[in-house]
């Protein structure tokens, strides 16, 4: 879902970058991108990017051109997870993943996982509930994470969880909450 | 990162002349995660971006076939790491992949990018350091730098960079090949000649040409799959490149050991098979001190650096350990 204060913080670079991404309703995505321009489908929703410079990373998008600046850039070389998104249900790095690479698979953000009445998913609700954040820099990434954790059944026992989270740092050292909040999702055997 | 154009090849005949064709650098990207890593750094520089990703039937991950497991070069590594037939019957393969990066990499990692990852060597990624591999002819800023996680094996006077990826340690040790494929035709080779030491050429680091492209992996089956094991010491004990590994696997006869495979990682600047830990075990019963005596004849032949001398008995007692693993599996 689009924030109107997302594209507002973002206006300075959006005109920077020359064009403001197109919000496309989601059906025209299926459609031929028209002449060359690449059209990326986040949360459902299909945003035409025009001729997009092939350098440009997922995040860099996302958070520059589309105004979604859940995901967070902490390292820019893949080493800190912050920057978590779906492809396709699965978990990436947005700062490694060059957009067009994204093209045609169904990307998911943190601004996507509440439900449309705005109920927060049982995973954002997890991590308010065992208090798994303190700055919350690393959170939409570790949230993010967390999900495709879950699903992947890898979440288990405490040390499975520890092990296929460990590609998301943080630094106030949230992390016994952060666990916590997996295992309750587990425990509830809650749709994620 | 410098401007370059992208390409997407739907097809390994359209990757291959793409790659060959154009006459000006070109790069394949697969997962990204070493490539644009490095694009960013401006370390790579390519002109042209071959993407492979969409080349239908590259992500194959067979181990039905009698012979061997075939793995397409675009499976990706969490596909393996978690395939079941991989970790009942080939638990070291298995391990050497969830072992490495974070899932998030996993996801996108492809085995055949995996292979051809390049050094996490500090001054190679940053610029602004003489570096041979990079450019060569300018010096290794590693030698009397910063060298606690350089290489003690197949090191020389150019360069003392470590190979840092898991799997091909592995797959070394159940002599696994690729099939490559460029205009000129196709090959196999073994995964085993496929990284070249350093030498007085860094910069030259495979055996392949710029335009061949990996098709799949073959890993042939064997006994020797089940009582194996990929240890891996970090300095943490997730999501860190080895600071020592071994990936052993032991066919055993009751005590004796009818055969074994023993490769390090984290050690040297390629995939390290030590043959003369393998023969010094074959025969024999497997005892502690044997296990000792192969971790240390694994070692044979470093050459340390004050900062990481340590790491010769940190070696041999990984390929030790691993070994006692393996044994508990058999
Ligand atoms: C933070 C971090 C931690 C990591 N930790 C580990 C670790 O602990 N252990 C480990 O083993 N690895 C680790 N890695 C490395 C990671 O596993 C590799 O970057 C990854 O496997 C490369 O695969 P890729 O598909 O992303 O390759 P790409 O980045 O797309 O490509 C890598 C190279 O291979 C070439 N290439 C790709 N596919 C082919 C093909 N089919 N034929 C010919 N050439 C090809 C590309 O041109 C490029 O030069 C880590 C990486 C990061 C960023
Ligand atoms: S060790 Fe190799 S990669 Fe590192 S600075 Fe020296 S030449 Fe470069
Ligand atoms: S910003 Fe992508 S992993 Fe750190
Ligand atoms: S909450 Fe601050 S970095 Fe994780």
């Amino acid at each position: 879902m689009i924030n109107e204060d997302h594209l507002g913080l973002n206006r300075r670079e959006v005109v920077a970058a020359g064009t403001a991404a197109a919000v496309l309703p989601a059906n025209t995505a299926a459609a031929p991108p028209a002449e060359g321009g690449v059209v990326l489908q986040i949360n459902g929703v299909g945003h035409d990017l025009g001729d997009l410079d092939p350098r440009s990373t997922l995040l860099d998008v996302l958070r520059e051109r589309i105004g979604l600046s859940g995901a967070k850039k902490g390292c820019d070389h893949g080493q800190c997870g912050a920057c978590t998104v779906h492809i396709d249900g699965r978990r990436v790095v947005s700062c490694l993943t060059l957009a067009r690479q994204a093209e045609g698979r169904a990307v998911t953000t943190i601004e996507g996982i509440a439900s449309a009445d705005g109920r927060l998913h049982p995973m954002q609700q997890a991590f308010l509930d065992h208090d798994a954040l303190q700055c919350g820099y690393c959170t939409p990434g570790q949230i993010m994470s967390a999900i495709a954790c879950v699903k992947e059944g890898h979440a288990y026992k405490v040390d499975d969880i520890r092990e296929y989270m460990s590609g998301n740092l943080c630094r106030c050292g949230a992390y016994v909450g952060i666990v916590a909040a997996i295992e309750q999702v587990v425990a509830q055997g809650r749709a994620v | 990162m410098n401007p370059f154009d992208y390409t997407v090849a739907h097809s390994v005949d359209a990757a291959v002349s793409a790659l060959g064709g154009s006459g000006r650098p070109s790069k394949i990207l697969a997962g990204g995660t070493t490539l644009v890593d490095l694009m960013r750094l401006n370390v790579e520089q390519p002109a042209a971006v071959v993407d492979i990703t969409r080349i239908p039937g590259l992500n194959h991950i067979d181990t039905e076939g009698r012979e061997a497991l075939v793995f397409g070069a675009l499976a990706r590594m969490s596909d393996v790491a978690d395939d079941p037939v991989v970790r009942r019957d080939y638990p070291v393969l298995s391990e050497s992949l969830w072992r490495a990066a974070s899932q998030q990499l996993r996801n996108m990692a492809s085995l055949g990018g995996n292979l051809l990852q390049r050094t996490r060597c500090a001054y190679f990624r940053d610029r602004q350091y003489p570096c041979n591999k990079r450019e060569p002819g300018t010096g290794c800023s590693a030698l009397e730098g910063l060298n606690r996680g350089h290489a003690v094996l197949g090191v020389s006077d150019q360069c003392i960079a470590v190979y840092p990826g898991d799997l091909a340690i592995a797959l070394v040790a159940l002599n696994a090949s690729i099939d490559v494929q460029s205009t000129a035709g196709a090959r196999t080779l073994r995964v085993a000649d496929l990284h070249r030491e350093p030498g007085q050429t860094p910069n030259l680091e495979t055996a392949l040409r710029p335009d061949e492209l990996i098709l799949r992996i073959r890993v042939p089956k064997s006994r020797l799959g089940k009582a194996s094991t990929y240890l891996k010491i970090r300095d943490r004990e997730s999501y860190a490149f080895a600071v020592a590994s071994a990936a052993v696997a032991l066919d055993m006869d009751g005590d004796v050991i009818r055969d074994v495979r023993i490769a390090v990682g984290g050690l040297a600047t390629r995939p390290w098979r030590a043959h003369a830990a393998e023969q010094s075990l074959v025969g024999k019963t497997f005892t502690e001190a044997a296990a000792a005596q192969a971790g240390r004849l694994s070692l044979q032949g470093a050459a340390t650096r004050p900062q990481n001398a340590f790491r010769v008995e940190l070696g041999a007692n990984t390929v030790a350990e691993a070994l006692k693993i393996a044994r508990e599996r058999a």
